[in-house]
């Protein structure tokens, strides 16, 4: 027979959130900006099937960062729950917010309970209106909190350094090429150096209120990619037999250089992750995707 | 969704099919799915007639004329039987106007779904069988009399051409080649079609030539109307091609309405076939 012991749910609480914070920090940040005409998500991902921002619903997309097989399962759900909803009522009847609310009390009733592990994942639910005014941009972290972001956000690992380069840099009203290009250049920022990431390790995708069809989701392809950040991709493509491309970007490869310096000092106190554990190779382990 | 947790089901890895997992979670979601007894239900709703549909090279037209009947009498003068499934394809409905409305309904969801899933579109041979699937699942109410039978649409990325499926009410399907046509007024639109198609006919002229096989199918039977220019209700037309879908604008469907039309006052009768020999 096992000795009963006691453990303060201060105690229980903190070593879940210690867990799953650990786990997110293992992957690399996923940023999301609002933009003029929308808004657009940007990470670092070098599969080209397996996705971390998806469509949920004509208005609405979803992009998570943490252990896969966990995202995913929450995205079919949003699927589903949004999917069932506009059949069932009417395609007006799906919001984000209704949506951000499911996962939230999901996220929330697993991370509290005592016989599930908590989820490893933080995601965004945005949800874009008529006008920029009315867009929507939700985080969501492990524990079910809902925050409702304004302009930018950054979730998992490194995500204080990339949302402080961010804050420093982001203005209302961009153009979509701006803010893609702000995007990434904030996802190549850490503390110490910049990294110049390659537009074929990266998933860029946006809500784009300008899209004649209903649905408004649409993923920037590597080529348009190639074509909108020049300098940050250009020697990347070297090796991609797109010379070209290359070549016209030189000129624009100071303009991220200056940021090393400026994002240490704002990181620690607004900090909702532990800063990277391991070396930055570590997405978590991925699933192949469910049937 | 104002529910708290996420139900399990939505939760559990499985399938891809929007329908499948209606037919678990909520059965009484899908369409046809109230048992009426066994009485014959074929008049009690209204039916829609007649769909025609064919391919020119590099896509696909199908065009539906506005009425739907409830016994003798007309249940309806702008109803819309021509409905895009997604992009690439679209689809026709005769039958039981409310449960075929329905199923539409269904079978965009069905083909969101799995993309949204999946994260890539069915082929279009996997879209005519999950409609298949959707009709076959109506069998119980086609017995009673509430048959929905669609013409489905499509263009072929992999042979780069419009594509054709018919349907019968088990939900056998039946590949068409170059045009076919559905419901009560079919039987006069496909002779129509028959003498005016040719398989090299462009955009333009194909559109000319599916609202002449509509105006015949008005003209010979009672359930399918044809151009109404006093109330300016004109056939639903919608062309498929490389491009994506498109519905054409009333005004565009209307001209050329207008001109079959004035054609017909000169001839009642329509265009004439040339002869064999070329007279």
């Amino acid at each position: 027979m096992s000795t009963p012991f006691y453990v303060s749910p201060e105690q229980l609480m903190r070593d879940r959130a210690d867990f799953a914070r650990k786990g997110i920090s293992r992957g690399r940040a996923l940023v999301s900006l609002q933009f003029a005409d929308g808004i657009v998500f940007a990470s670092e991902n070098p599969s080209a099937a397996l996705h971390k921002v998806s469509e949920i619903y004509d208005r609405i997309a979803f992009a998570a960062v943490g252990r896969y097989n966990e995202f995913e399962n929450l995205r079919i759900a949003g699927v589903r729950l949004a999917d069932m909803r506009g059949y069932a009522y009417d395609r007006r009847d799906v919001t984000g917010r209704g949506l951000a609310n499911a996962y939230a009390q999901t996220l929330g009733t697993i991370f509290s309970s005592g016989g599930e592990k908590p989820y490893e994942v933080e995601l965004f639910v945005g949800e874009i209106g008529d006008s920029a005014a009315d867009d929507q941009l939700y985080r969501l972290t492990y524990d079910g909190q809902v925050v409702d972001e304004h302009g930018f956000a950054a979730i998992g690992g490194a995500a204080e350094a990339v949302g402080g380069y961010l804050k420093e840099r982001y203005t209302e009203g961009a153009s979509l090429e701006d803010a893609i290009k702000l995007a990434v250049a904030a996802l190549g920022h850490t503390d110490t150096d910049d990294r110049e990431i390659a537009a074929k390790d990266l998933e860029v995708a946006v809500l784009d209120r300008n899209r004649t069809q209903p649905r408004k989701f649409r993923r920037i392809r590597p080529a348009t990619l190639v074509e909108i950040l020049g300098a940050v991709s250009g020697t990347a493509e070297l090796e991609d037999a797109k010379p070209a491309a290359a070549e016209k970007s030189a000129a624009e490869e100071t303009a991220t250089e200056d940021s090393a310096e400026k994002s240490g000092e704002k990181s620690a106190d607004e900090a909702p992750l532990a800063p990277p554990a391991d070396d930055d190779d570590g997405e978590p382990p991925i699933a192949p995707p469910v049937d | 969704m104002s529910e708290s947790r996420i139900p399990a089901a939505f939760m559990t890895p499985g399938t891809s099919s929007f329908a499948d997992f209606l037919t678990a979670q909520s059965p009484d979601l899908l369409p046809g799915s109230v048992q009426g007894g066994s009485a014959n239900l074929g008049d009690i709703a209204p039916h829609g007639t007649t769909i025609v549909a064919a391919t020119f090279p590099g896509g696909v037209i199908i065009a539906g004329d506005r009425r739907a009947t409830q016994g003798n009498l007309i249940a309806e003068r702008d109803m819309r039987k021509v409905y895009p499934a997604d992009e690439y394809s679209a689809v026709g409905i005769a039958g039981s106007a409310g449960l075929a409305i329905e199923l539409v309904k269904l079978f965009q969801t069905e083909l969101e779904h799995y993309e949204k899933i999946e994260g890539t579109t069915l082929s279009i041979e996997g879209k005519a069988s999950r409609l298949s699937a959707l009709i076959r699942s109506n069998l119980p109410m086609a017995m009673q009399g509430l048959v929905v039978v669609p013409l489905f649409v499509g263009f072929d990325p992999d042979t780069g051409s419009g594509r054709i499926y018919g349907y019968d009410p088990t939900g056998g399907r039946y590949e068409q080649t170059s045009y076919s046509g559905v419901g009560s007024g079919s039987l006069f639109a496909k002779g129509s079609l028959k003498k005016l198609y040719r398989e090299d006919l462009d955009e333009a002229t194909l559109v000319a030539v599916l609202i002449q096989a509509l105006y015949d199918a008005a003209d010979d039977d009672s359930a399918t109307g044809g151009p109404d220019l006093s109330r300016k209700l004109f056939p639903i037309v919608h062309v498929i091609t490389a491009d994506g879908g498109r519905t054409l604008p009333d005004a565009e469907v209307g001209a050329v309405a207008e001109a079959v039309i004035t054609g017909r006052l000169q001839r009642p009768d329509g265009p004439i076939a040339e002869l064999e020999g070329g007279q």
